[in-house]
């Protein structure tokens, strides 16, 4: 990992409730207490009605693929080809994220497969939430 | 903006195009801005407003030495300078100032006095975008494709088509980079970039710049140049993160932007002789004649198939072979804007006969941001 060119988070107080959940194996997503809104990325609103009123919980970690690149000009330390991907959660919210535990091919690669979280180390602190196929065995 | 009341009067891009290592980033400005200025026989103290991206209006009006009584530093990316147009044309209709220059230049390939690209570890697309290994605008940009493709039924050839119809136009372009032909093959034999881009559908990396003049159609022609009015006007924002983006079959951006400038203009899309849709990938063409209303949804790659926006089509577009084969610096708005002022003066060398009516249409960041400006060569 030491030589590996990882660009890490420097988490502001309205996002360390995420990579708090991260580091305990959660993926925390927050909700609207007036109009039920799910959302991500953090912010101490809701962006639907502007409400306040809003609180963090633990969302299923279920997701599916739905658009990615599969980049081939590889970052120091990284095994090109690897994809670039968006998730959409079951709960609704899309986050960027990486598909691992999978052959690197579009053939392998199908938009709306389903994948679940996986929690990757990246520093002392930091973990990323990673998508796998949903029942595999990483 | 109310259409025809402010025109372009002065337009030029950099001496030089390509590869400029002799040259700062403020220096290509300035380069484009004297040449703009010769165009209409002006000089910086006949300037009272200025406006730019990549660098600062403050550095511009003194690196030129220009006292202005108005500054719009407005930085959304490529398109910032569409809406540096409309802005303009606001400020020159409130009386706020009455020739305004507005500057592109940038050091795209050689990074000469460009500063370092970096980002901020902590904004929302620090946190949730940039740890998975993005390298850039191939990899984040191009993300929505696969979705559009699979939603909307384009296929790899129709996507790799683009490229080939543009590079048509370019063969037409003495200053354009690329000139020799290319086919759908030549474009998915080519180096894989981020699956399904490859390289040429990619943008070009490359040195220039290019700057505007703008004043009131009351003065426009004082110049000794064709006046080009300014006719409609839209401009909008939607995120800084591609994986946030509402709907990655539409841009958000694009449609607020373009109907706008339409509604403004008060002309159907029938009625549009040339158009320019940014392109930094192949695919923006594509989300820009949907998004627009030029076809409906999921016909754009069949229209660019069928040869409509190709020489000798129905609505020629990105008649200077556009960022995949003319020149794209970074922020490529500004090339786009120049060419559909050369067809509104009929000095293209792609030229359109008769056009009479441009839309130019930009992007910024990665679908972050849109600006359209509508131009006409007939005095309102």
């Amino acid at each position: 990992m030491a030589d590996k060119f990882q660009a890490l988070p420097t988490p502001t107080p309205e996002t360390e409730h995420f990579w708090a959940g991260t580091r305990e194996g959660q993926l925390r997503l927050q909700r609207c207490q007036r109009c039920n809104h799910s959302y991500f990325p953090p912010r101490p609103f809701c962006p639907e009605c502007a409400c306040r009123e809003v609180e963090v919980y633990p969302a299923s970690g279920r997701a599916t693929l739905y658009s990615y690149v599969i980049n081939h000009r590889a970052p120091k330390g990284w095994d090109a080809p690897y994809s670039i991907a968006v998730v959409e959660l079951e709960e609704g919210p899309r986050m960027m994220s990486n598909i691992i535990g999978i052959e690197q091919t579009p053939e392998a690669l199908t938009l709306d497969m389903a994948l679940e979280v996986s929690f990757e180390q990246a520093s002392e602190d930091i973990f990323l939430p990673k998508f796998k196929p949903a029942g595999g065995s990483l | 903006m109310k259409p025809g009341t402010v025109a372009i009067v002065g337009a030029a891009e950099t001496t030089e195009l390509g590869r400029i290592p002799n040259l700062s980033m403020l220096g290509l400005h300035a380069d484009a801005a004297l040449n703009a200025m010769n165009d209409m026989g002006i000089g910086p103290k006949d300037i009272d407003g200025v406006a730019t991206a990549g660098t600062s209006p403050t550095d511009l009006a003194h690196y030129l030495g220009i006292t202005p009584t108005w500054a719009d530093g407005t930085a959304v990316g490529g398109c910032s300078f569409m809406l540096h147009v409309r802005h303009a044309a606001a400020a020159i209709n409130e009386g706020l100032c009455t020739t305004v220059l507005i500057t592109h230049g940038e050091s795209g390939k050689s990074r000469v006095g460009s500063g370092r690209y970096g980002g901020n570890s902590s904004s929302l697309a620090g946190q949730f975008e940039a740890p998975y290994g993005p390298m850039g605008p191939p990899t984040m940009f191009t993300i929505p494709v696969l979705r559009y493709m699979k939603d909307r039924g384009l296929t790899h050839e129709q996507l790799a088509n683009v490229a080939v119809v543009q590079r048509e136009w370019a063969a037409m372009h003495p200053r354009a980079t690329f000139r020799d032909p290319i086919t759908i093959d030549d474009v998915l034999n080519s180096r894989m970039i981020a699956y399904p881009f490859r390289l040429l559908q990619c943008c070009l990396v490359t040195d220039g710049g290019g700057a505007l003049i703008m004043t009131s159609a009351e003065r426009a022609k004082d110049f000794g140049t064709k006046p080009v009015y300014i006719v409609g006007t839209g401009e909008s924002v939607e995120t800084p993160m591609i994986s946030q983006m509402a709907d990655f079959t539409s841009s958000r951006a694009f449609r607020v932007s373009g109907n706008k400038a339409f509604e403004e203009a008060g002309i159907s899309r029938s009625e549009v002789d040339h158009l320019m849709i940014y392109d930094a990938f192949a695919h923006l063409p594509i989300f820009g004649l949907e998004d627009l209303g030029f076809v409906g949804p999921g016909e754009a790659g069949q229209f660019i198939m069928e040869r409509n926006t190709a020489p000798g089509g129905v609505l020629p577009m990105n008649t200077n072979g556009g960022g995949l084969s003319y020149m794209h610096s970074g922020m490529y708005g500004m090339y786009a804007l120049q060419e559909s002022v050369r067809q509104m003066r009929g000095t293209s060398p792609a030229q359109v006969d008769g056009a009479k009516l441009s839309v130019c249409h930009g992007v910024g960041g990665m679908f972050g941001a849109s600006g359209t400006i509508i131009m006409s060569n007939e005095a309102p």
